[in-house]
This record gives C-alpha cells, sequence and structure tokens, in this order.
C-alpha cells in the first residue's frame, strides 16, 4: 500500500479541482494534491486538449500546473475511506491512501440519459461520450449524425462533430423555442457566455436547432449489447466512452431514428445517435463520506463547505452550472481550505453571478413530463443487470426495486439507471457504499 | 374483520410463516412498515445449509432443507434456487478429523455426503489453492436469492387471502395488534417474527445482532461451483470473540461470486468497516489466491438475529396469545420454512415432523 500526506488534497482535475489547487497552493508552505483517475488533468473539457489549448483559462491553468506546485497524481481512483478518514483509491493496480488536513471534492458530473426504445442499441452514444471517443482518435468524418437531447452540451457537441468532419443531420432539443429565447436574451448579463453563443452559432452553421424536438425511437439491425455488458466502470466513471460498445462490431446498417416535434413524427436516417439529457453531479464520494445531500447536490456554504469538518466541494457536485462556475467555486475553496478567507470572500459576487446563470440554465433546459413516457414495456432500463422498463413498474421506490430485481447492482451501481428512475418514477437514490467503483479484491 | 394470525415482520420468516398458515385456510394479516424482505433477510447470503452445531439445530436445519428442495419445482426463476452443493475444506490433518466427525454424523442421518481428498477437492474446486488436506461435499444444500424467494412467499400468502399491513406495531394485546397509527388489527393469535426487533414487542425474547458483511464480484462464471466455506468457520462463527471472519465463498447463478463472511456483536450502525472487509477478504485469498484478481462491485452490512444458545425461538410465549418466530442468526433464510412448519402445526394442534421443545422460547438459555 502506497501511503501519501499533504495538507490540501482535491479530487478530481478538471476545471473546479485545478482551479481550487491553484488557489490553494499560492500559500506559501501549503502542500497540494490533485487526484484524477484519468491518465491528465483537465477534465470534462481540456483533458484531451490540454497543452494545444485555445482557452485562456486553461492556458493559466495549464501553466501553473506545470510550475510543479503542486503533487499530481493522475490515474488514481478514489472509491472510498479508511477507518482512520483517510481515502483510499487505487493507482496501477496498487492500492493507496491519502492523509490530509482539508479536502477540496471536484469530482465533476456525467452525462443524464433516459431510457427510450432502441436505446441501448450500437451507434447510439451519450453526446460528452462520442466527443470524448472523437478526441481520443475515433475517426467520424464524413458519418451523418444526429445530436440529441437537451442543454447547451449539444451545441458543443455538434459543433465539435462537424469541425471533426462529420456531418450533423441536427440537432434535437427538447426543451422548447420559448425557454431558450428567453434564455439567449438573459445571456447579455453574463459577457464571457454571450460571446461563447455567438461563436458558437456562428460555427453551427447550417446545423438545424430543432426545439421542442425529441427522440422516440432509434433502431438498428445490429444485435444489442448482451446482459452485463456496459461502459467499464473502471476505465471511464463518467461514461465518457459512450453508451455502446457495439459501434466497432456493428455492420454497415445505419441507424433509422423517430423524431418527433410538436405533434408531427418522422424518421431519419443516420449513422451515429449522440443523446444526453444534460448532467447530473458525481456525488458518490461525498456521500459516502457523509455530507449532506439536498436535491441531489452536496450542500455548501458561501466559502464552499459541506456539513463535515473540513471538506469542501466544488464545480458540478454542487449544481450544474459549466465551466465558469467550476473556476470560481474552485477558487473560492483553495483560498478558504488555505485559510485565505478575505481572499475567498473577495470572489463572492462573481461566484454569485455565476450561479444566477446556473439557474436560469437548468431552468431552462429541465425535462418535460413527454419523456417519461418514451420506454415501452420492454426498453431496457438497467443495462448492467438487463432490467426492462414494465418489470419495475410495479415497485413504489428504489430499494424495493433494486432488492427484487436487480435494477442498480451492477457495476454501474446506478449512476445510468439512477437518474433514469429518479425522472421516470420520482424514486429517490439508493445508497451509496464504497468501494464507489469497482476494484479488485485484493485493493478493497 | 378479526384475523386467525396477525404477522408482524415481513421478511423470509414471517413470508414464511404466512404461506403456511393462509395455506391451511386461516386469515392472515401481514404487518410490516418497511415492505417485504427488506430486513435481514435483504442483507443474507442466501445458502440453504444443514448444520450440526447441536442435534436441534441439525433437527430444524435438515427438515428445512428437504422443505426448500420441495418447494424448488415451484419457485420462480429469479429465485434463481441452484442446487450446487456446499464443501466444507479442511487445511490439515486436524480439520480432516473434523470432516471425518461431520461425515459420520450426517451419514447416520441420512444426509448424503462424501470426503474429498487433496486431489478430489482441486478437482471439485480448480481455483482453491494445491496444499489444502480434503473437504466434506454435503450435495443437498443450495443457494437461493432469498429476496425474491420471500416475495414469492408473500405473494403466495396473499393469493390466498392474505393481508398485507404496511404500518409499524407498536404493541401487543389480547385484542391484536396496536399499530403506530393507533388502530389496532384484531386478531386472536399474534406471531411475532421481527427480526432483530422481536424484543421491542416480546421482552421475554433475547436477540440481539450480530453484524455481517458481505461483498460481491462482477461476473465470473464458473469460478466457483459449490459454496464453500472453512471448517474454522465452525470454531470463528461460534467464539464468543467481538470480530470473527471466515473463508465463506457462494457461486450465483449470475457468475458473480457473493464473498463473506464477517460477525461481529456490539455494533449498531451499518457502515462498512474497511479493516474488517480487508481482513475478511485475506483469509479468503489465504483459500483461493486467484480471487485477489477478481473485481468487486459492491459491499453491505446486515444483521443476524442471534439467541443466546443459537437457535431461534419458535412457539407460544407462555400462556399468551403470542408465538415467536424470531432470531434465526445466521440460518434464517434454512430455517425459515421448518419454522413455519412448526408454527402452523402448534397453532392448529398437531404434532409436527420434528421435536418443536428445543425452540421452545421459554427454554432455559
Ligand atoms: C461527458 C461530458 C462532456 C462535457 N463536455 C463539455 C465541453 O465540451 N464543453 C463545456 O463547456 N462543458 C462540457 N461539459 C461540462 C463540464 O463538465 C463543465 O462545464 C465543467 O468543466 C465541469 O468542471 P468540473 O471540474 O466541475 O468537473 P469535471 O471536468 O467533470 O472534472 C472532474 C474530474 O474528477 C474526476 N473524478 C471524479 N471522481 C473521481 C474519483 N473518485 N477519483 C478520482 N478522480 C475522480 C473525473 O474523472 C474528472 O476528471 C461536459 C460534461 C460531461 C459530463
Ligand atoms: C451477512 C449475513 C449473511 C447471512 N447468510 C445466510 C445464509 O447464507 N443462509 C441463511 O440461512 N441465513 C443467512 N443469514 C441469516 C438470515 O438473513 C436471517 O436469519 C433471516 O433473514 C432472518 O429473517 P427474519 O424474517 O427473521 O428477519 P428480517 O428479515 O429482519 O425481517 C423482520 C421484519 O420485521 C419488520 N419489523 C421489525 N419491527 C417491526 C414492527 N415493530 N412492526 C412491524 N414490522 C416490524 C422489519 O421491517 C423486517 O422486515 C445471513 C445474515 C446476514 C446478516
Amino acid at each position: 500500500m502506497i501511503e501519501h500526506s499533504t495538507d490540501i488534497l482535491v479530487i478530481g482535475g478538471g476545471a473546479a479541482g485545478m482551479s481550487a489547487a491553484l488557489a490553494a497552493s499560492e500559500s506559501k508552505g501549503l502542500r497540494v494534491t490533485i487526484v484524477d483517475d484519468n491518465p491528465r488533468l483537465g477534465g470534462q473539457i481540456w483533458r484531451a486538449e490540454l497543452g494545444k489549448s485555445k482557452s485562456s483559462e486553461a492556458d493559466r491553468l495549464i501553466s501553473a500546473i506545470t510550475s510543479g506546485k503542486f503533487s499530481i497524481l493522475n490515474g488514481t481512483q478514489i472509491f472510498g475511506t479508511a477507518n482512520d478518514g483517510s481515502l483510499l483509491g487505487v493507482v496501477r493496480d496498487e492500492t493507496i491512501k491519502l492523509h490530509y488536513n482539508k479536502l477540496i471534492l471536484a469530482t465533476g458530473a456525467r452525462e443524464h440519459f433516459l431510457p427510450f426504445p432502441g436505446w441501448t442499441s450500437p451507434r447510439v452514444f451519450g453526446a460528452g461520450g462520442l466527443q470524448a471517443l472523437v478526441k481520443g482518435g475515433f475517426n467520424v468524418s464524413g458519418k451523418r449524425i444526429l445530436v440529441a437531447g437537451t442543454g447547451p452540451l449539444l451545441l458543443v457537441v455538434a459543433e465539435y462533430l462537424k469541425q471533426k468532419g462529420a456531418k450533423v443531420v441536427a440537432i434535437a432539443e427538447q426543451a422548447s423555442a420559448s425557454k431558450i429565447n428567453r434564455f439567449a436574451l438573459g445571456l447579455w448579463r453574463y459577457p464571457t457566455k454571450i460571446a461563447q453563443g455567438l461563436e458558437l452559432r456562428s460555427s453551427l452553421g447550417g446545423i438545424p436547432y430543432l426545439k421542442d424536438c425529441w427522440v422516440t425511437a432509434a433502431k438498428c439491425k445490429s444485435p444489442r449489447v448482451s446482459k452485463g455488458e456496459t461502459s467499464d466502470m473502471r476505465v471511464s466513471p463518467s461514461l465518457t466512452h459512450g453508451l455502446s460498445h457495439g459501434y466497432s462490431k456493428s455492420t454497415k446498417e445505419a441507424l433509422s431514428v423517430m423524431l418527433t416535434q410538436k405533434g408531427r413524427s418522422w424518421s431519419i436516417e443516420c449513422d451515429y445517435l449522440a443523446v444526453g439529457f444534460h448532467l447530473v453531479p458525481n456525488t458518490e464520494l461525498a456521500v459516502v463520506l457523509g455530507c449532506s445531500i439536498g436535491d441531489g447536490f452536496v450542500l455548501v456554504d458561501k466559502l464552499q463547505r459541506t456539513s463535515k469538518h473540513n471538506i469542501f466541494a466544488v464545480g458540478e457536485p454542487t449544481g450544474i452550472g459549466g465551466v465558469e462556475a467550476s473556476l470560481i467555486e474552485g477558487r473560492i475553496a483553495g483560498y478558504a481550505a488555505a485559510g485565505e478567507t478575505r481572499k475567498a470572500e473577495s470572489l463572492f459576487v462573481k461566484r454569485d453571478r455565476t450561479s444566477r446563470f446556473a439557474d436560469s440554465l437548468n431552468s431552462t433546459f429541465a425535462l418535460r413530463d413527454e419523456l417519461k413516457t418514451l420506454a415501452d414495456a420492454t426498453t431496457t432500463v438497467c443495462r448492467c443487470e438487463d432490467v426492462s422498463y414494465a418489470s419495475l413498474c410495479e415497485f413504489s421506490n428504489a430499494r424495493e426495486a433494486k432488492l427484487q430485481t436487480r435494477c442498480g447492482m451492477g457495476p454501474c451501481q446506478g449512476r445510468v439507471c439512477g437518474p433514469a428512475t429518479e425522472f421516470l418514477f420520482g424514486w429517490q437514490p439508493g445508497s451509496v457504499r464504497q468501494p464507489i467503483f469497482p476494484v479488485k479484491l485484493e485493493t478493497l | 374483520m378479526n384475523f386467525d394470525v396477525a404477522i408482524v415482520g415481513a421478511g423470509i420468516v414471517g413470508a414464511a410463516c404466512a404461506a403456511g398458515l393462509s395455506r391451511e385456510g386461516l386469515s392472515v394479516a401481514l404487518i410490516d412498515p418497511n415492505g417485504i424482505a427488506t430486513g435481514s433477510t435483504a442483507a443474507g447470503m442466501g445458502h440453504i445449509v444443514v448444520m450440526d452445531d447441536s442435534d436441534a439445530q441439525f433437527a430444524l436445519t435438515d427438515y428445512s432443507q428437504k422443505l426448500w428442495n420441495d418447494l424448488a419445482a415451484e419457485l420462480p426463476q429469479n429465485s434463481e434456487y441452484e442446487h450446487c452443493g456446499t464443501i466444507w475444506v479442511a487445511t490439515d490433518e486436524e480439520e480432516m478429523a473434523e470432516v471425518r466427525r461431520k461425515q459420520a454424523f450426517y451419514a447416520d442421518r441420512g444426509l448424503p455426503c462424501e470426503i474429498l481428498d487433496e486431489r478430489s477437492l482441486r478437482e471439485a474446486e480448480p481455483n482453491l489453492r494445491e496444499g489444502l488436506a480434503g473437504g466434506l461435499r454435503v450435495k443437498n444444500d443450495s443457494v437461493v436469492y432469498q429476496l425474491c424467494a420471500t416475495k414469492y412467499l408473500a405473494e403466495k400468502a396473499m393469493a390466498n387471502g392474505t393481508k398485507f399491513i404496511d404500518a409499524k406495531a407498536v404493541g401487543f394485546s389480547a385484542e391484536g395488534v396496536k399499530l403506530s397509527r393507533g388502530e389496532t388489527i384484531l386478531c386472536d393469535r399474534i406471531v411475532n417474527a421481527a427480526g432483530v426487533s422481536a424484543p421491542d414487542l416480546s421482552a421475554e425474547l433475547s436477540v440481539v445482532k450480530r453484524k455481517g458483511h458481505l461483498v460481491i464480484t462482477d461476473r465470473y462464471p464458473g469460478f466457483v461451483s459449490h459454496q464453500l466455506i472453512e471448517l474454522g468457520y465452525l470454531r470463528s462463527a461460534h467464539g464468543k470473540d467481538a470480530d470473527s471472519v471466515a473463508f465463506n465463498v457462494q457461486p450465483r447463478s449470475t457468475g458473480q461470486i457473493l464473498l463473506g463472511s464477517s460477525r461481529q456483536f456490539g455494533v449498531d450502525n451499518t457502515d462498512i468497516d474497511p479493516a474488517l472487509v480487508r481482513s475478511m477478504t485475506s483469509r479468503a485469498f489465504e483459500y483461493m489466491p486467484k480471487l485477489r484478481e477478481l473485481s468487486a462491485v459492491r459491499t453491505w452490512t446486515g444483521f443476524r438475529p442471534a439467541t443466546p444458545d443459537k437457535l431461534p425461538y419458535i412457539g407460544c410465549i407462555g400462556d399468551t396469545n403470542v408465538f415467536a418466530a424470531a432470531g434465526h442468526e445466521g440460518l434464517g433464510i434454512t430455517t425459515s420454512l421448518g419454522t413455519a412448519e412448526l408454527i402452523v402445526d402448534e397453532i392448529l394442534g398437531r404434532s409436527s415432523a420434528i421435536d418443536r421443545e428445543p425452540y421452545r422460547p421459554s427454554r432455559k438459555v
């Protein structure tokens, strides 16, 4: 077992975690460590692009990081706690024990998926998942891709895929046109955001952005992914490798996708469907540590302190707010953890503005009730354990359904089906136990 | 309405009693505020096993095992009833002597079992390490997914008219069962099947929590074929020392491996104790080194309802209208069916297939 001791320990090397580590390391004499389960820092947006980034924030963070003011533990996944309260992780098949004085949780978010007939077919991907695959070298040049679901991530993904040579046939956004227009109008209050928005709109040129529109079914004649065969959560805790493993095996047959918009339904042919319904926070580690949760998010005070002494939380786990919120919250927590309360307080106004943005973002892209009726009796809800929609309908809560049908008991531990059943049936998520990710028995 | 019997607790014991009593035409209420199979029953391993700690324990487990094998044919597929047998694993000559004693005990009582030497043990379970002394294979033991089996028993009871009442019992009287929401469920007799909570309602019963940890792996079909238990289990499981662990692995029909087990007294929380989990897995690696490489998906804990003499309380409490069916410790999945038959027989004034005396709540413990 490897042992590592530090003053300030940051879990998660995305925008929030890097920003926190950087702020904390401004204080002389404090040891700061940042841990991430990927081979590289950067999180969901910058991971693949570190070193060749276009963003000034990213550049600032990267150059600070490479200055070596703190320890970086890449490829290290935290799965639970030890009896003495330190964190347990696994790095290259070895157990690592991390001792800290202050802990900052910056574990990010994952995509939200909803079951509809055909969502487990080969050629159907998570939107962010497909983007990550392409960043990793998957070739989409010349492919016809439908991007669907909800949230600003769809625009980012569509633009990225287009840039990589894909033909994005449309973006199907479930939110209403009126909500989106109101949201866009409100963007003037957030200067950098409007710039981003305009830039995006121009590079989207030509891609139809259909509002009030969603996928009702997808069909591909290739065999479906079999029981127990899901994304490897060890490799990809946030399903960044996409929903489907079948893409490489599948035949040349295209995907037929049914869309609906204002009572009109039609089908379109494409090579891939990239679908995601906004984001859900990764709160598992916070739950295992005993931090209070409200409405699905880690509860924090103004200084980003959780209910647990010396534990802070920043970024998506405290509310889906996008990269600017992650950066500013990270800085506040980094300063607060280092005892620089004054510096932290000076950022409150900025942070409050990003949280107002987050609120309007989340209400704009709230899921409409019609999406609750997409699954039919045979639609798989829990991929790991192959549990159908019909077999869940008789239960009144997540625990009973889990115990009787194994829904959520598989390797992903309900990370995919949990948010889905919460939306579909209103079930509160079940308990979280360590290991929060599958680990080898000898590591446990 | 006045029920013939109200059963408090819809774990596997209460559900089995409900199925048995309603089969005999009695009107039954089954009361639980937490739904069916959510207590200790949700946490257990589902090993249907004959044990020989005492004659009384043997009688009840042996009788119950036969009842399970009869029930197997009608259990729905999701109960995953697998006739995998048990192998009691011996590490050395001392434990082989115990194997021979156990074999003689079982054979005398007509229980099919066979002694395995070092080689035949490895043939039966190639992933056990080399150099173990041998073992005893007990053929009729099984594994069941007790959660679905419990639901099946409860549904069978309901099909026979049992009424499920979603409420918490707070007290017993001559009239019936008082609920926390104020009303009383009127009945002639009460069965206390509240597991670890049984003493809250019947202070005469001495039941304490004995905490256990389990770990389940990803799917590795064929890695293990029998339920494997170390013979040292006899020492560790029944030792009075606070914490003990034993090698105890179970093949699930999904291909997953369920790994036990730990035993602790005096721990009231459901938290995972990482150090204890480690000593449990280390113990397992001593027998099956290849387990190290398997992926662990989940850990959880549960409480066994333990009595001072390791026998459950079954039968009428004093001269009251209350019957106990509680305190089955680590064998309640197995002995639920036998327990139910003893309760049915006593309520109907019939004699039973096995002697009921050893389980009387009024016995000296
Ligand atoms: C799939 C996906 C794609 C996205 N793409 C974009 C995009 O292109 N543009 C955009 O503006 N926004 C994108 N977002 C939104 C983005 O997440 C936020 O805007 C913001 O970057 C979040 O930063 P963060 O630091 O809070 O989280 P993240 O960037 O998610 O960083 C969290 C990090 O913590 C790691 N981690 C989590 N748990 C553990 C653990 N137990 N042990 C070790 N490490 C752990 C994660 O692997 C991750 O690297 C995407 C989100 C998702 C889910
Ligand atoms: C880790 C572990 C491994 C095990 N492995 C095995 C094994 O391999 N084989 C085996 O045979 N056994 C095993 N067991 C033992 C077995 O699980 C228990 O003996 C059995 O489940 C007990 O069942 P029960 O119905 O008595 O209790 P429970 O399942 O606890 O049911 C009692 C019910 O009573 C209800 N209740 C409590 N108070 C009230 C009230 N006031 N009003 C109404 N309802 C109330 C509760 O909600 C609960 O549902 C194991 C146990 C553990 C913990």
